[in-house]
């Protein structure tokens, strides 16, 4: 026991045989204590948390086992608080306090055990016990089984999950005895898991059966040493290991092309209003980025104007984006572009021009800071498939948004009046003018759509990055890209391309880094274009 | 327009090297060089004198006036927009950068024998004009042409970027090259190496300026401009546009590579920011500001724009971004041949040259 | 030895032979072979566009010094044919020679111009931003490499040939103003001109006398027939009484293959012609 020096809270973790010792001495120090110390299960709540009163991290967790072996009615909450660093005594008396609220300097506090307030505390006033990590597993561990006992069916259900790989000896026998005593089978699963593990540990082969194909990492890393040996044990933990290998190799693919389709997805925005202009007028506009930055900081701005609702807020922005951001294009449109008609590199200059502009109004009006849009609890947080794959809400929302757009872009393209005579004007500028169909006209829609998609894009990328003068800019390369690599106006073009490019551009990045990725994808596109000038999806015919 | 005032009206400045334009224009980037050196010799006292500081500044100033002088070579000669010749400026600018470095400390594996002015000259030209060849090549014999050639060199030279921002490069990362204190054994720092470099920069843009004056009032000059107006024309009556284009390609980008080797010891670093698209199409818009197809707007392009950013920026840097951009919707809508054409309709001399680029949409 | 190696080591030997420089810096002659028949042949070839055929196994022979002219309706590939023989378009299937010598399928357009054929386009199209002479000086047969053009100055003879040429198409007065500023017809002229300049071996020509006046259609149908003879002439046109004026042997192309083939007064009085033709006359009228 005394040979223990007290642990540094932060101590950096010296390699893994180091912690794994200490984690052995730890539980068989513990084991026997925790006898030693039985006694005072049924002392008063003051006294559990005076043992609590140590600088030996040792101490601490006997003294914590000591709680959660107790009768308290406020053991639950007393180890979460003591977990979260909010569990403290008075400097300069005997009272014990929980922090409610710890981000400010004047701390509300309240008695720990009679949970009544206690006014305010600071750091000075309220010493805070301090755990290191071997204690926060430990107290995560009780706390799972403290709730594996009690509470309902979903804090039984994260109380399970958390017991795996944490099963000890001492604590294996009344596991499994809640399992016996458990009536939900989705939580008798993880508890089964759970104790299939501590019995591989122990040496039981047949255990292994049930840990097969199981993905959860903490599985993987228990059974890695018990592979290591000889013995026929070690020979089936390889074949389960193997398995739980390829099976996450798969998943892995999913998330990576989960991740690829959802940086396609945002190409594909970003780069769609591009190709109906492009693709309907022959409209180059360098200023498509800086209508994905319009979008995108009228997003900001409807949330500024309804502070607390960012649900509400976003789905404003979506019109709101869209209409804004069109605006602008309608603006450009009648204003600039209509006077360059035939002439591409002019128009390419004169709305680089315009670009330029509205970035610097931008800075000038709401200053180059980035300014962060908060996102609607729905779109926060992660759907977790199982323990190697989840989709990020919000990129997952971005690209069902993104399918959406296309979906009804390409509705608009083929269902009605405007899709005709867009698509008309495409093919022949001149027949179409002389079947009455208003070209005009119809070029003011097609860049107003043009910018007003942009716009949605830049609603999208708000929910995805920080709002800042400079964010168009940055996406305006990579979607002329996707454009010419997907073929010039073709709506399905772009949208392969945008895919396939953030696919590609997300499978490279493991193995040669972000930036070296992106490169490669530049200079391939650029090789492409040079063998495929017209694109994925070339139309073909005598004028071409 | 009468037939007999044609018949003797010939514009002869398209087929005579020693025509008034080139004349005026060596002339007045002659005098004005020789103006600023007596000026900056007279003690500084005098009122007229012409500070070590604004020499260094007139001597930025000429290596833009050269790449401006690369750009409307291919530009308005060729209707080839490259909105990525500030890589070729920048790799000239990295060679002469490492030559720089190489004289105080020893650099290591290949850069070292950029040690030896003659291999860093060399590279000077040699890495911009290779790069021009192998992207040139793929691009004009694939027919890339217009505004997609103009994409593809910007996604060059943001490739470019990101791949010199790479610590990986051993060219200083985002940092770049810096630490310059010797060329040829003179101090950098002194007044009478700022003075040199002036006048190579100024006497680099008059050999530039004559080399495309005679490409341009040659066969090749004509060549080129009738591929700038009908491309598909000329393969029909045998010429190889392909190799038109790659050779002028060529020649532009070491005339860029040049401008950057001499901008780097005048401005003391070169990093990747050089590389950003936004500084190629800056570029651009120098050229259509002064005119394209005449040589001398470009100069005169290169200079007005960066005296008005010089000033702009030091008094208003809010204002600037606006005027650049106001600058590029006006010259395309108003002056779509940029200074150079009111001077020559001011001349009368309307038939100076075809509104260029009227013919682009057809390629 | 199989055909493309026996190929193969007939190049090396001509390398090694010691009385000769090197091929690729030889002047660039190629001789148009036609002491075995025809100038031009087509065989078979068809060509098609997104499902659309626009030729259809398009059997054509021009002999040497012919002057044959093309007709048929809209859409019956006269333009994409003249694109397969210039090397525009590359056909699905068939084959396509000059001379017999020339294989035009692995060549490309300035290849094939520099053999010597010469193509004139319905829509002129002329270097607008040059004068007249200048125009003509670029058409002018010649060493076409970027280098050469760089020193190429226009020699007397040279010289002496525009100003020919100049009288032929009656541009004299205007042979130093820009060709932007010519009207129409002098544009066709002008681009008529520079086909003289290119001295081609074989002439394509699409839609000469579209937008000219009468006394100018007399004078190209006289140009036309006077040419012929030194050179092949292929003359796609609409205007059937132009076509009446100049044609010895007439083609009449449908559908992108050969409909009919023979003297103009055969040709229009077979009845599958006046079908196709006619037919649709018939309707409109």
């Amino acid at each position: 026991m005394s040979t223990f020096k007290e642990q540094p809270a932060r101590a950096p973790l010296r390699g893994r045989n180091i912690k794994l010792l200490l984690c052995l001495l730890m539980a068989w120090s513990l084991s026997f204590i925790s006898q030693s110390v039985f006694a005072a299960t049924s002392s008063e709540p003051r006294a559990l948390l005076e043992a609590l009163d140590t600088g030996n991290f040792q101490a601490k967790g006997v003294a914590a086992q000591a709680i959660a072996d107790s009768d308290a009615e406020q053991k639950t909450r007393w180890l979460q608080a003591l977990l979260d660093g909010r569990l403290g005594k008075e400097r300069r008396g005997e009272r014990f306090y929980i922090v409610t609220d710890d981000s400010g300097r004047e701390w509300p506090i309240i008695d720990a055990i009679t949970f009544e307030d206690a006014g305010t505390g600071t750091r000075r006033t309220v010493d805070i016990f301090k755990i290191n990590n071997d204690l926060r597993t430990q107290i995560e561990g009780l706390l799972a089984s403290l709730s594996l006992s009690a509470g309902d069916e979903a804090s039984r259900l994260a109380a399970a999950r958390q017991l795996i790989g944490e099963i000890e000896a001492d604590n294996a026998a009344s596991v499994r005895q809640m399992r016996n005593e458990e009536e939900s089978d989705a939580v008798r699963q993880p508890l089964d898991v759970a104790l299939a593990l501590y019995d591989v540990q122990q040496g039981d082969a047949e255990a292994l059966d049930t840990l097969r194909g199981n993905l959860d990492t903490r599985i993987r890393n228990t059974l890695v040493p018990i592979a290591a040996g000889d013995s026929p044990l070690a020979a089936e933990a390889r074949s389960v290991l193997d398995g739980i290998e390829s099976k996450r190799v798969w998943y892995d693919r999913a998330q990576t092309l989960f991740f690829g389709l959802s940086a396609g997805s945002i190409l594909v925005l970003a780069a769609i209003g591009l190709a109906i202009t492009f693709g309907v007028m022959g409209v180059i506009n360098m200023a498509h980025g800086e209508l994905i930055m319009i979008g995108a900081y009228t997003t900001w701005l409807i949330q500024q104007a309804l502070p607390g609702q960012p649900g509400l807020a976003l789905a404003l922005a979506i019109p709101g984006g869209f209409l804004v951001a069109g605006a602008f294009g309608v603006v450009i449109e009648r204003t600039v572009i209509r006077f360059l008609k035939g002439r591409p590199l002019e128009t390419l200059l004169a709305t680089f021009g315009l670009s330029l502009i509205l970035q610097q109004l931008v800075r000038s009006v709401f200053s180059p800071l980035n300014r962060r849009v908060t996102s609607p609890e729905w779109m926060q947080g992660a759907w977790q498939i199982n323990e190697a794959l989840a989709f990020t809400l919000n990129r997952l929302g971005v690209l069902l948004f993104c399918l959406a757009v296309f979906a009804a872009l390409w509705a608009l393209m083929r269902f009605t009046r405007l899709g005709l005579e867009v698509r008309a004007v495409t093919q022949n500028r001149a027949m179409a003018r002389a079947m009455g169909v208003r070209a005009t006209r119809v070029d003011m829609l097609t860049f107003g759509l043009g910018a007003g998609v942009a716009g949605l894009a830049g609603v999208a990328l708000s929910q995805l990055t920080n709002v800042g003068p400079n964010l168009g800019q940055s996406y305006i390369v990579d979607s002329f890209l996707v454009v010419v690599f997907g073929g010039v106006g073709n709506l399905w073009g772009t949208l392969v391309a945008g895919m396939s490019l953030g696919v590609i551009n997300q499978v490279l990045q493991p193995w040669v880094g972000a930036v070296l990725a992106k490169i490669i994808v530049l200079v391939g596109v650029i090789l492409f274009i040079q063998k495929r000038p017209q694109g994925i999806f070339a139309p073909k015919g005598r004028t071409s | 327009m009468t037939t007999q005032a044609t018949l003797s009206g010939r514009d002869r400045s398209r087929q005579a090297f020693l025509s008034r334009s080139t004349l005026v224009t060596s002339l007045v980037l002659i005098v004005g060089m020789l103006l600023v050196l007596v000026l900056n010799a007279l003690p500084a006292s005098n009122a007229l004198h012409v500070s070590g500081a604004t020499v260094a500044l007139l001597g930025k100033y000429f290596t833009y006036m050269l790449l401006a002088l690369a750009v409307d070579l291919i530009w308005g000669y060729l209707g080839i927009l490259s909105l990525g010749h500030g890589a070729f400026f920048a790799l000239g600018g990295y060679a002469m950068g490492l030559y720089l470095n190489a004289q105080t400390s020893a650099l290591p594996g290949w850069q070292a024998m950029m040690t030896y002015f003659p291999v860093a000259a060399l590279m000077v030209l040699l890495a911009p004009g290779l790069l021009a060849l192998a992207f040139g090549w793929l691009a004009f014999r694939s027919r890339v042409t217009g505004v997609y050639f103009s994409i593809i060199t910007q996604a060059l030279t943001f490739a470019l970027m990101l791949a010199f921002n790479r610590n990986e490069m051993g060219l200083g990362g985002s940092t770049g090259l810096t630490r310059f204190y010797e060329l040829m054994g003179f101090s950098l720092s002194s007044e009478g190496m700022t003075v040199a470099l002036f006048v190579a920069s100024g006497v680099a843009v008059l050999l530039a300026f004559w080399l495309c004056r005679a490409i341009t009032v040659s066969r090749l000059g004509r060549v080129s401009l009738a591929t700038r107006d009908a491309e598909a024309r000329m393969r029909f009556i045998g010429y190889r546009v392909d190799h038109v284009k790659l050779a002028l390609f060529v020649v532009s980008a070491m005339i860029a590579g040049v401008a950057g080797a001499l901008y780097v010891p005048q401005v003391g670093i070169i990093n990747p920011s050089t590389f950003a698209p936004l500084f190629s199409i800056e570029v651009v818009v120098w050229v259509a500001l002064g005119g394209r197809a005449t040589l001398y707007g470009a100069l005169l392009g290169a200079l007005v724009v960066n005296y008005l950013k010089t000033v702009l920026t030091g008094a208003m840097p809010d204002a600037w971004l606006f005027i650049l951009g106001a600058l590029f919707v006006l010259v395309t809508m108003v002056l779509p041949q940029g200074i150079a054409g009111v001077i020559a309709k001011w001349r009368g001399r309307r038939r100076a040259a075809v509104r260029p680029g009227q013919r682009e949409a057809s390629a | 030895m199989s055909g493309l190696e026996s190929a193969r080591f007939g190049r090396l030997r001509e390398l090694a032979r010691p009385d000769r420089v090197f091929d690729f810096m030889a002047p660039a002659q190629s001789p148009v072979d036609v002491r075995h028949g025809p100038i031009l042949y087509l065989e078979d070839v068809s060509v098609s566009f997104d499902g659309f055929q626009a030729i259809n196994g398009l059997n054509l022979t021009i002999d040497d010094g012919e002057l044959r002219c093309i007709i048929g309706p809209n859409g019956a590939g006269k333009t994409t044919m003249m694109d397969i023989i210039t090397g525009k378009t590359r056909p699905d299937t068939g084959q396509v020679w000059f001379g017999s010598r020339h294989n035009l399928l692995a060549l490309d357009e300035p290849q094939i111009a520099n053999l010597g054929i010469g193509r004139k386009f319905q829509k002129p199209t002329v270097f607008e931003a040059l004068d007249v002479t200048e125009n003509l000086e670029l058409a002018m047969a010649g060493e076409r490499r970027v280098w050469k053009t760089l020193l190429a100055r226009l020699d007397h003879e040279g010289q002496a040939r525009i100003d020919e040429v100049l009288e032929t198409i009656g541009l004299n007065d205007e042979r130093y103003r820009l060709a932007g500023v010519l009207s129409h017809g002098q544009k066709q002229w002008l681009e008529i001109g520079m086909l003289l300049m290119q001295r081609p071996r074989l002439l394509l020509v699409d839609e000469p006398v579209a937008g000219m006046t009468e006394p100018e259609m007399h004078r190209t149908a006289e140009l036309l027939t006077r040419l012929a003879g030194q050179q092949s002439v292929v003359v796609v046109e609409h205007d059937m009484g132009f076509v009446r004026s100049i044609a010895r042997q007439v083609t009449v192309l449908h559908q992108g293959s050969v409909l009919a083939e023979g003297s103009m007064d055969a040709v229009s009085s077979d009845p599958r012609v006046i079908e196709v033709y006619l037919g649709g006359d018939e309707e409109s009228a």
